[in-house]
């Protein structure tokens, strides 16, 4: 396919997709070439190794991003993908592993020293465990967030919001309580690979019938001398003449009133405790 | 900010003994550039280590944008880095072009490179403006400002707004600018960026107080600036000619003809002179945008893409069924991932995009350019003093709104 785009035009260095995947042997489980870009997916446990021989091996000196991706019907249900630069062949490739819950990463903080945060955001967003990062700690979200808010079964709202509450004169914690329900517009085509049921649906699925209904004579449609007289009949009176000069009748009174919020429930959460600064001696 | 003091009698001499204390820098202070909240560790006035936290600008970005179609959530980049929007909707709709392989028509490359430079322009005059006032110079930064105001006026003219433009698209740029406009651009590089950016530069560049708190200050080897994922005017400072506008060049980068300003010492100082020249590079890749840019479409003509004119809609049933298609549902992007990374005027700023073959983003994984270089701030801070801290982070250029995302 002839390049038309004009995003950012590294070297393409020829033969390098087979170079690598010489290079990295035992440990790659597959070698892609998409869109110009290179991608390795390599064995978990030996994703330190892989790395290793990049950046030692073929130059890839800098280790830009470590990118955490959630496919939750995969066994493995996490990608971790890591972006390399190599400041001296001009070239960028992405090297991958895929990992679970409870199956740790190997870290490459040994190898990169600004891998750390990096490997504590996907930690803090999709709870990848990285074994061996010593300061696996949360990174973007709040002091004492629970949960792994990237993951795809996370709702968007999350389960808590916070205020400043004026009676206790400092920010509360509260379940989440929408005004309006959060809308999810879905404006795929119908006939392009929607999944959500439309009206009449359901009759797709019904057998077809042994003995398929037939009209072959007048009698099979009803029709005739006493439908006539029947279709005839009046079936209301004469609507009335307008008297009042054709006035419409005044808007109808509202029946109810309009139901007041209910006021917020639920505990709130402490927080007074993660703003004070901890000593070394615990004090 | 709380400090806990102890003192101890000294065994031998009687004298007192400070042992460290530890002191928290913001979240709410005027130089930690933002929502910053650094917990140092000090020795007296030196600093042993420093915690940086991040994360309380935080919004979730990225998952909003799988909630989003691909042209919804274009806004949220002019969001991140609020300092240099247009810059980071550049990775975005390259990220998009890339996968959809769009051609994007001369014009509008042309004008995507003019408004990105004139981006790093109005950065770096809030960066420069603020890094001086940091070390307690006040006037510059009241001076550079102004030609800021001038930026913010040329991307209202351009886009009807003053920061948040959403104004690249997939395929070019939403509306072409009118003429005057651009002749103003040009009288503005010609004579007023350079008189008043003289002026200011006149008092900081060779006074005495400025050097003495930022030569020698955080100064970082070539070997660790690699290591520790620099880029940007970080790497440069530190001696590595390193601009992906120059090595990956994207749209028209190509056609210009800019130098590459890059450090001695890659101390603090080094790190803001190079910003400075960088300011008259942007201003030369304006003038040679200016006098080369054709005339022409500025967006792509595939209307699976982008949206056809208005007037066009009146006419033809096909266009406005297009229109309507394109605002609702929004395009496809085949299945794929890329990273693509631009040089925004903060360092590498890369978006990696995985899309499943609908109309919103599987994944949108942002890289920002403060991640790596405020990392480094617990080394590149050990041993200066408490005030060398704001220097140094005024030498990062640091937004929050992009370091949390």
């Amino acid at each position: 396919m002839a390049v038309l785009h004009s995003a950012p035009r590294f070297t393409q260095i020829d033969g390098l997709k087979a170079t690598l995947t010489q290079a990295l042997g035992d440990h790659l489980v597959e070698a892609d070439e998409e869109h110009g870009e290179l991608l390795f997916t390599v064995k978990r446990d030996s994703i330190g190794d892989a790395l290793r021989i990049l950046r030692d091996d073929h130059d890839y000196q800098q280790l830009m991003e470590i990118a955490g991706v959630d496919y939750p019907s995969r066994a493995e249900r996490f990608e971790v993908v890591y972006m390399l630069l190599s400041l001296t062949s001009n070239s960028r490739i992405m090297v991958k592993c895929s990992a679970s819950e409870d199956t740790p990463v190997p870290t490459v903080t040994t190898l990169w020293p600004n891998a750390g945060w990096l490997e504590r955001e996907v930690f803090d967003l999709y709870g990848v465990l990285f074994a061996g990062n010593t300061d696996l700690r949360r990174i973007l979200t709040d002091y004492g967030f629970e949960g792994h808010p990237f993951r795809k079964d996370f709702p968007l709202t999350g389960y808590h919001e916070l205020r400043y509450s004026e009676d206790e004169k400092r920010v509360v914690y509260e379940p989440v309580e929408l005004a309006q329900d959060l809308r999810q517009f879905d404006f795929m085509s119908p006939w392009e690979g929607a999944d959500y049921v439309l009206p009449g649906d359901e009759k797709a699925d019904t057998p077809p019938v042994d003995d398929p209904k037939t009209t072959e004579s007048p009698k099979q449609t009803g029709a005739g001398a006493k439908a006539d007289a029947k279709a005839a009949e009046k079936v209301s009176a004469d609507a009335p003449a307008e008297k009042d000069g054709g006035k419409s009748p005044p808007a109808p009174e509202p029946t109810e009133d309009e139901p007041a919020r209910s006021e917020r429930k639920g505990k709130t959460t402490d927080t007074a405790e993660a703003t004070e600064p901890k000593t070394k001696d615990g004090k | 900010m709380s400090h806990a003091m102890h003192l101890e009698e000294s065994p031998t001499t009687g004298d007192e003994v400070i042992t460290n204390y530890t002191i928290n820098f913001g979240p709410q202070h005027p130089a930690a550039h933002g929502v910053l909240r650094m917990v140092m560790e000090l020795d007296g006035e030196i600093i042993e280590r420093i915690d940086p936290h991040v994360g309380l600008l935080h919004r979730g970005t990225e998952k909003l944008i799988e909630h989003k179609t691909y042209l919804q959530a274009l806004p949220y980049f002019d969001r991140l880095d609020y300092c240099s929007p247009l810059a980071q909707e550049y990775s975005y709709v390259l990220a998009i072009e890339k996968l959809l392989n769009v051609e994007v028509p001369e014009r509008g490359q042309y004008l995507r490179v003019l408004f990105a430079e004139l981006t790093r322009i109005c950065n770096h005059m809030l960066n420069i403006g603020a890094h001086v006032m940091d070390v307690g110079a006040m006037t510059p930064n009241l001076w550079v400002f102004e030609l800021r105001e001038d930026c913010m006026n040329f991307f209202e003219r351009a886009s009807g707004a003053r920061m948040h433009s959403a104004w690249f698209r997939p395929g070019g740029v939403h509306q072409d600018v009118p003429e005057k406009l651009l002749v103003d651009i040009g009288n503005w590089i010609d004579n007023r960026l350079p008189e008043l950016f003289g002026d200011a530069m006149s008092l900081v560049l060779d006074n005495r107080i400025f050097k003495q708190r930022n030569v020698d200050i955080a100064v970082v080897s070539k070997d660790d600036a690699v290591a520790w994922g620099f880029s940007g005017p970080m790497i440069r400072a530190a001696g590595i000619p390193w601009d992906l506008r120059k090595s990956q060049p994207y749209d028209v980068y190509d056609r210009m003809e800019f130098d590459i300003p890059v450090g001695t010492n890659s101390d603090c100082y080094d790190r803001f002179v190079v910003r400075v020249k960088e300011v008259y590079e942007s201003a030369k890749i304006i003038k040679q945008c200016l006098a080369q840019m054709p005339s022409g479409p500025i967006c792509s003509d595939d209307r699976k893409v982008s949206p056809p004119k208005r007037a066009e809609m009146k006419q033809s049933m096909e266009a406005l069924i297009h229109h309507f298609k394109l605002y609702t549902e929004g395009f496809h992007v085949p299945a794929g991932e890329v990273y693509v990374a631009t040089e925004s005027p903060k360092g590498e700023f890369g978006v990696y995009l995985v899309s499943d073959g609908s109309n919103k983003p599987y994944r949108c994984k942002i890289r920002p350019t403060a991640f790596s270089h405020l990392q480094a701030m617990d080394f590149m801070s050990k041993g200066h003093m408490l005030p060398d801290a704001t220097a140094i982070l005024g030498a990062i250029d640091v937004v929050f709104g992009e370091c949390d995302r």
